[in-house]
């Protein structure tokens, strides 16, 4: 009997013990994130409703311009290091799942439609690589050959329907699409992009895959709903043959140029932004900003485009109303400010300033700074809506 | 933010003629933090390559220093390679390619 009740007590225990645990490791991830830690090879796990970092993970070799994704299912981070290392991070268990070397340079990555298939992009040795997003197996690869024996930086690399992946070669001036309907079988075709193109985007349909050029004033331009139309080029000639001043940055292009049925893309060599309209793609507009731009960052809704730039103007952050097209804000938020990140709705946004060893989070409405935190020169902050977004 | 660079920059100048001819930098932390975090942007923070070629001192050897420096102040047309005279002076870029040619130092932060 005194064993019975005994048995009964500890049932009980278990039962009350197994609720709790469950109860504080149940949650979801949809307002989790990540931070680079450029210099420490380490990544921060942030918590966007908490305002604050939860963990941090390190071992992730050089993290020197990584970029990250997310599973579709939005609990793991891929990250891609400078040094071609490929690492899975699970954001509920803090821990590093795999890592795999890749490449010996890589520059960032993507993941396919049906989330099964991560391609990373490689300046050296020059192309893409496929590998299963469970295991981190590769799949299949694309070198970038685009002459006997010639291999091209491969950049702006992006997701789009049925498995395909978008991307531009810098030394070749082409854009290639690569089909991994069948993963360990690519099929690929080719467009005429010009001269150097350095980055690419497709925009949140994943009808348009832009890319902007750095050797000729323009951005390449080819619909991904009717390829066998071929590319063109948009916003030819801006410059207008003035000469650019020194580009000490590259700038970057991503999915969050378009807003308010415009799109905003950073002048190369110029302290410009320039808006095309999204249809026509003719030019409507240009807004003259405070230094050559580098990230050219629309909010969720498309009100807002956020603004920074290169060095020697890299402590600044300009603010852009999109129905006005006028700066409406101008901030200084650190010292060496290199990204920012929207939150998922976007009522806030984060801004890391390298070398203040700070990211910042100021309210998009009342332009205030409503919380941050010390991280070692903190560079990309990357949110888990990413997950859910065409070009990511 | 421009004024306050050059600012610095004089003063590094000027503190570095008081020694002659090995011209040091007031802040070679400063410096160092520009090339390997600056510079890094395209060429790596750990100088091993990225859209600009290596700069370890294995990639350098046997290049010469004139050479490096001219590249650092006019940069290369036709390249991504920026010229970086309208920072720099003279006797910096000369600092720079004396590091990078023996190995560029790790910044301490
Ligand atoms: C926007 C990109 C970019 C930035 C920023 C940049 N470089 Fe370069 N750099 C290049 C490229 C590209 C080349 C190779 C040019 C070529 O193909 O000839 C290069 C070449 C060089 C070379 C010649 C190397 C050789 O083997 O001959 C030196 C030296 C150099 N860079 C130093 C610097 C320094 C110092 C800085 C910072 C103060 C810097 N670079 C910043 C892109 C860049």
């Amino acid at each position: 009997m005194r064993s019975l009740a005994y048995l009964f007590l500890c049932c009980v225990l278990v039962l009350v013990l197994g609720a709790c645990t469950t109860l504080s490791t149940l949650r979801g991830t949809g307002d989790l994130g990540v931070v680079i830690e450029r210099a420490d090879g380490a990544v921060t796990l942030v918590n966007t409703s908490a305002k604050a970092p939860y963990a941090r993970v390190d071992g992730l070799g050089d993290l020197s311009h990584a970029s990250v994704v997310f599973s579709r299912d939005a609990r793991y981070a891929f990250v891609f290091g400078r040094d071609g290392g490929l690492s899975k991070i699970d954001l509920l268990e803090s821990r590093l799942v795999k890592r795999v070397m890749q490449s010996g340079n890589a520059i960032g990555g993507s993941i396919s439609q049906d989330g099964r298939i991560v391609v990373a992009q490689n300046y050296v040795p020059g192309g893409i690589k496929a590998f299963d997003a469970e295991t981190l197996e590769l799949l299949s690869e694309v070198p970038a050959e685009y002459a006997p024996g010639k291999f091209s930086k491969v950049v702006g690399l992006a997701d789009t329907s049925g498995n395909r992946f978008a991307y531009a070669l810098f030394d070749a001036g082409e854009i290639w699409v690569s089909d991994f309907s069948d993963p360990k079988h690519p099929t690929t075709k080719k467009f005429p992009a010009g001269k150097n193109p350095y980055d690419g985007l497709i925009t949140p349909d994943g009808r348009y895959y832009l890319a902007g050029l750095f050797g000729e004033d323009g951005i390449a331009k080819l619909d991904l709903w009717q390829t066998e139309k071929g590319s063109s080029k948009i916003l030819e000639n801006y410059g207008r043959g003035e000469e650019k001043l020194p580009v000490f940055k590259m700038p970057h292009l991503r999915g969050w140029s378009l807003a308010a049925g415009r799109a905003w893309l950073p002048a190369i060599g110029r302290h410009e932004v320039l808006v095309a309209d999204a249809r026509t793609w003719n030019e409507v507009a240009r807004v003259q900003v405070k230094g050559q731009p580098v990230f050219v960052m629309a909010s969720p809704d498309g009100r807002q485009v956020w603004v920074n730039f290169a060095h020697p103007d890299n402590g600044w952050v300009q603010v852009i109303d999109t129905l006005s097209g006028q700066v409406i804000k101008t901030l200084q938020p650190g010292k060496a400010v290199l990204h920012m990140e929207f939150t998922p709705r976007g009522e806030a946004v984060w801004i890391s300033a390298r070398d203040d060893n700070r990211v910042v989070i100021y309210d998009t409405r009342s332009f205030e700074q409503i919380g941050g935190f010390d991280v070692k020169a903190p560079s990309g902050i990357f949110f888990t809506t990413r997950a859910a977004r065409i070009g990511f | 933010m421009k004024a306050r660079l050059y600012l610095l920059l004089i003063a590094m100048c000027c503190a570095g003629n008081s020694s002659a001819e090995t011209f040091v930098p007031v802040s070679p932390s400063e410096m160092t933090r520009l090339v390997r975090q600056d510079c890094g942007s395209c060429h790596g923070m750990k100088l091993t390559g990225g859209l600009g070629s290596p700069l370890t001192a294995d990639a350098l050897k046997g290049k010469p220093a004139e050479a490096l420096t001219a590249t650092i102040l006019y940069g290369r047309p036709g390249t991504t390679m920026p010229a970086w005279k309208s920072l720099l002076t003279v006797a910096q870029a000369q600092w720079i390619t004396a590091r990078l040619l023996e190995g560029f130092p790790e910044e301490v932060r």
